[in-house]
């Protein structure tokens, strides 16, 4: 391991360490209400009290947000596709992606949750969550699967490759960075989806983090409010990792991205 | 006679007329280089010759059918994402060549450029020439019997580029290809050259015709023969005479 590499873990590492250290001496030396500010001892038993009920909702909150994202990624690819073999249908549909990405997702909730029926609050999250992560995809995967060198696409023209060919061949591959970059911020906005989906769209019926997260903020348990947090941290931070870690994979032979230093 | 063209034009759909009135024949067996002055259209003909493009007034005829085609392009406009290998095997997948021969042109053009051993390096590993050498093996990996090259090697360093001058002509001799060279340089396209056609600015057109058959064999002394000399005076002289310095 690099000293580079070694130093990327250490000092978040190390910070977290030191904002935890002061965070638990200030709530104590300051005398700070638990209800305002639990120490972070206090948080941990929390976590460790409501370990089950809080290890159900996290894999709920992680089924939906893989769930939304996976189908963000087949929609945006696949109408990214469509738009780059066409710029009539994309300027026909791009301004319909767009607005949906800027309708505020709580404005949008209850009418996805009366389409989908009000015992289906799962399935409403998922759709919600879906189109909060749909639309960084759709817009790098058309950017990328134009961005092909134009001398490569006329060497394509030069031996008759017909579309699949230059989809497969060339623009695929040229689009790769892009979408990659794109699915590291979708991952993200699916499990922020989730979440806010979840409170927006939340019953009885809904059993993800988000509803811990009310639960415990109505009966004022403030520390296992902290600790339904510290978890959604957790799954956005793995989630990063795992999609940075398939990018380093995917590009660290040929993308400059990905190239080590020297 | 391999091809013609007679009396060209192109308009881009900006208005730019790159080309106009352009007549001009190329033999098979030539080592075509036009040479002429940023915009006059030389890398325009060439993308028509590969029908990349259509003349907007003018034909562009072939002795017979057209010829199978390799382009050089003035970047090496390798992919990035794929081995040398790969990149040299493009235009024979592209083609559904079958694997067996596919694998033994892939072979044959990367030994006559003598990049067997990089055959997996990924292009970024590769230095400025060695990326123009894979560029060529592609082309000839097609076994084109016209090559078409774009500026090949305007980018490279004077010593890389007279070696792969020196590369191009013993390849040309070997492989009996007819090429068609675009460069800015006079000097290269002395050297390289059995004809030269000399472009008026945009819009181009052909304003000399120049043969440079003789001697057959270039060498290194052959670049301070007075021969030499006074080709570079007359390629320069008719770029002067069009206007074009």
């Amino acid at each position: 391991m690099t000293q580079e590499r070694i130093l990327a873990y250490t000092l978040p590492a190390l910070v977290a360490v030191a904002v935890i250290g002061v965070w638990e001496w200030a709530v104590v030396a300051l005398d700070v209400s638990p209800f305002v500010l639990p120490p972070p001892s206090a948080i941990v038993d929390a976590a460790i009290a409501n370990w089950q009920s809080l290890m159900d909702s996290a894999w709920v909150t992680l089924r939906i947000t893989i769930a939304a994202f996976i189908l963000a990624l087949v929609l945006g690819v696949a109408l990214a596709v469509i738009f780059a073999q066409s710029r009539t249908i994309e300027r026909a549909l791009f301004p319909y992606a767009v607005t949906l990405q800027v309708t505020p997702i709580v404005a949008i909730a209850p009418l996805i949750l009366i389409w989908v029926g009000l015992d289906n609050a799962e399935r409403a999250v998922l759709i919600l969550a879906t189109i909060v992560a749909f639309f960084p995809i759709l817009a790098n995967t058309t950017l990328g699967l134009r961005s092909a060198d134009r001398q490569l696409h006329e060497l394509f023209d030069l031996y008759r490759a017909t579309r699949l060919q230059r989809l497969m061949r060339l623009q695929f591959p040229a689009a790769l960075p892009y979408l990659l970059a794109g699915m590291k911020i979708a991952g993200g906005l699916a499990l922020i989806g989730t979440v806010v989906a979840e409170f927006a769209a939340g019953s009885g019926t809904s059993t993800g983090l988000a509803w811990r997260i009310i639960e415990a903020g109505n009966r004022l348990e403030i520390a296992k409010v902290f600790a339904a947090l510290a978890l959604l941290s957790a799954i956005g931070i793995a989630i990063y990792g795992l999609l940075s870690l398939l990018e380093r994979q995917l590009l660290k032979r040929w993308h400059e991205s990905a190239r080590p230093k020297e | 006679m391999l091809l013609s063209f007679d009396h060209v034009a192109k308009r881009f759909p900006s208005g730019v007329e790159a080309l106009r009135d352009t007549t001009f024949t190329v033999n098979e067996g030539d080592f075509v280089s036009i040479v002429g002055p940023s915009g006059c259209g030389k890398s325009t003909a060439l993308r028509l010759i590969a029908d990349l493009t259509k003349p907007t007034t003018g034909t562009i005829n072939w002795s017979a059918k057209p010829p199978t085609l390799g382009f050089v392009f003035q970047d090496a406009a390798l992919m990035p994402w794929s081995t040398v290998e790969a990149n040299v095997r493009l235009p024979l997948d592209l083609t559904h060549t079958d694997r067996a021969t596919a694998d033994t042109r892939v072979a044959e053009a990367l030994a006559l450029v003598g990049l067997e051993a990089f055959a997996k390096s990924y292009p970024r590993e590769l230095s400025g020439g060695m990326k123009m050498r894979v560029s060529l093996a592609r082309a000839l990996a097609a076994k084109p019997s016209l090559l078409l090259m774009d500026e090949p090697f305007a980018a490279l360093d004077e010593l890389t580029r007279e070696r792969l001058n020196d590369e191009l002509r013993e390849l040309w001799a070997k492989k009996n290809l007819t090429v068609i060279f675009v460069t800015h340089s006079i000097y290269e396209s002395v050297y390289l050259s059995s004809r030269i056609l000399v472009m008026s600015p945009r819009p181009g057109h052909v304003i000399a015709d120049l043969p440079m058959s003789d001697p057959t064999t270039r060498d290194p002394d052959f670049r301070i023969s007075p021969l030499y000399g006074d080709r570079c005076r007359a390629v320069r002289a008719a770029l002067q005479q069009g206007g074009a310095l």
